[in-house]
């Protein structure tokens, strides 16, 4: 098991007091807090080791392109890509699947062909494909889920079943109901007709080990900023020969074999897709932070998530007037719910006043709310320095609020 | 739980708003929707009447209320004064006199997110006036 107390000593910022109250941070699926691990990695860079990367011939560029190519290594380590080659870096989640829909969308894709996401999906993974039909002619299609909050399968049938689907664009695990996604079985049902997968893990990469060539992923995105990174970095892992495949995204430097005023001929991938200077310091923040969970370990990130979800139903369920949102089987750190007579911002201001912050409103994926019949909900998060103790705190606050709006 | 913008007043106009309701004929309406959070509201004028309905929080709903007593046999001149003293309250936290029972929501602005719900309605309602004189003019 974890040793909570040295892991909470990691993070300077949960020492922190918000309106007198200690810090009690429920919001990790918004963003994560950060160890000093990180903090240290990317401050010491800049004190003893930065210049630009891929392009000095001197002692601080070469050490720092070092540095930041290092991190390739293991972020592929992290997905277990077969080549590091796969891994390009971005600016979050978001970029990396605009990345896929504006150049794999543009240039594999063929209008009329169709695109399918679930009911369950932030934005990110929404809107590139709405943008990408509107530009260019494929069809978006929208996946549906059951009451308990999981991929239906019947529609994801009826979806495919025509043979115009060449992609399946899902989340592994849902930002707002928690669910994981059956990725493997997704992933075999894709390649048996004929579609490619993305599967976005922006949530799940903090929560489980993720295997890339286990699962048959073609695409897998994910920020840095939720597994305990700095913000401004993301991955996108594709296959060798997607990649290969795909036409660049942004033009610039660092991304051309050969630039003449006529014409560029395109550097091989990653490079291709990693135009100008990339976030040098914010690449060596998220390889602490990569470090940093390898050195815990999944095994017992995930056995600690699944002891505070199970904790957190059992508190929230017991508070009367209260729903939950979602019953799926498989279920990460993330619960939303609704309260009777309290809407979700009031929940939120109030659990602030006591030192405690939810995310309250559409978690970005305004759809998901008008498929559950609420216009918000208030969504407690868990990570790794997360404790029983703030979800009991959690649960009185509740009671409080509940009294207040009876 | 010393959350002073969760007042009486706020959570009793909140549970039980005055003048909620769409009115059964309507002059001029407008719609506030907060995208943050997926509040809206719509303002009714129906003569010299001002009537709210919407699905938000406490705030937003206590000061649809709140606006629509107060507003209520103003002028558009007199509630376009009343909209930006109310916005001054709600963003410094600094009661006005004149503005009476409104003051109960000066405590949002210790809070940025939530401002949006306080002013919420009565961006509505400067609209719904701005739809009516359009009306009129092109009567």
């Amino acid at each position: 098991m974890l040793d909570l107390t040295r892991i909470r000593e990691d993070f300077p910022i949960l020492s922190q007091q918000v309106h007198g109250k200690k810090l009690v941070f429920l919001d990790s699926a918004a963003s994560a807090q950060k160890p000093r691990a990180v903090i240290n990695a990317m401050v010491n860079a800049m004190e003893t080791q930065y210049a630009n990367v891929h392009r000095g011939l001197h002692y601080m560029s070469e050490r720092t392109s070092d540095a930041y190519e290092a991190v390739r290594d293991k972020v592929a380590g992290l997905l277990n890509a077969a080549s590091r080659d796969e891994i390009v870096f971005t600016r979050n989640g978001t970029e990396s699947i605009n990345l896929v829909a504006y150049t794999y969308g543009r240039a594999i894709l063929q209008p009329g062909d169709a695109v399918a996401v679930s009911e369950m999906e932030h934005h990110a993974n929404l809107v590139p494909w709405q943008m990408l039909r509107d530009a260019h002619g494929t069809e978006l299609r929208i996946i549906k889920i059951t009451d308990a909050g999981e991929v239906d399968f019947d529609s994801l049938e009826q979806t495919f079943a025509d043979g115009k689907v060449k992609l399946l664009a899902i989340t592994h695990m849902s930002n707002v109901l928690g669910t994981y996604t059956p990725v493997e079985r997704l992933a075999a049902f894709a390649h048996a007709h004929g579609a490619k997968i993305l599967l976005d893990g922006c949530q799940a990469i903090v929560h489980r080990q993720v295997d890339v060539q286990a699962i048959d992923a073609d695409f897998y995105v994910f920020s840095g900023h939720k597994l305990y990174g700095p913000t401004g970095i993301g991955v996108l892992y594709a296959k060798r020969d997607i990649l290969d495949s795909m036409p660049p995204f942004l033009g610039g430097g660092d991304m051309i074999a050969s630039v003449s005023y006529a014409r560029s001929t395109w550097a091989k991938p990653p490079h291709r897709f990693e135009a100008g200077t990339p976030a040098i310091l914010e690449t060596i923040g998220l390889g602490a932070a990569i470090d940093y969970v390898e050195n815990i370990g999944f095994d017992a990130i995930a056995a600690h998530e699944r002891d505070l979800t199970d904790h957190a139903l059992n508190v929230l369920s017991n508070i009367e007037g209260l729903k939950i949102l979602g019953s799926a089987q498989d279920r990460g750190g993330v619960v939303s719910f609704t309260m009777r007579n309290a809407h979700a911002h009031d929940i939120a201001t109030l659990l602030d006043r006591q030192g405690i912050a939810v995310r309250a409103g559409h978690h970005c994926a305004e759809p998901l709310m008008g498929r559950l019949g609420v216009t918000a909900t208030a969504r407690a998060s868990f990570a790794v320095y997360t404790t029983r103790e703030e979800i009991d705190a959690l649960g009185q606050g509740l009671q409080r609020i509940k009294q207040m709006f009876q | 739980m010393s959350a002073e913008i969760y007042q009486a007043l706020i959570m009793d106009r909140s549970r039980n708003p005055r003048f909620a309701g769409r009115p059964a004929t309507v002059d001029a309406m407008a719609r506030g929707d907060n995208p943050m959070c997926g509040d809206r509201v719509e303002v009714f004028l129906h003569g010299a009447e001002i009537r709210h309905e919407g699905k938000g929080c406490a705030i937003m709903t206590a000061s649809a209320d709140l606006m629509a007593e107060a507003a209520t046999g103003k002028t558009a001149l007199e509630i376009a004064t009343l909209h930006a003293a109310f916005k001054q309250v709600v963003t410094t936290g600094e009661a006005k006199p004149e503005l009476g029972d409104l003051n109960a929501l000066a405590g949002v602005w210790e809070y940025r997110s939530r401002i949006r719900c306080a002013t919420l309605p009565w961006d509505a309602l400067a609209q719904a006036l701005e739809h009516d004189r359009f009306k009129c003019d092109h009567a």
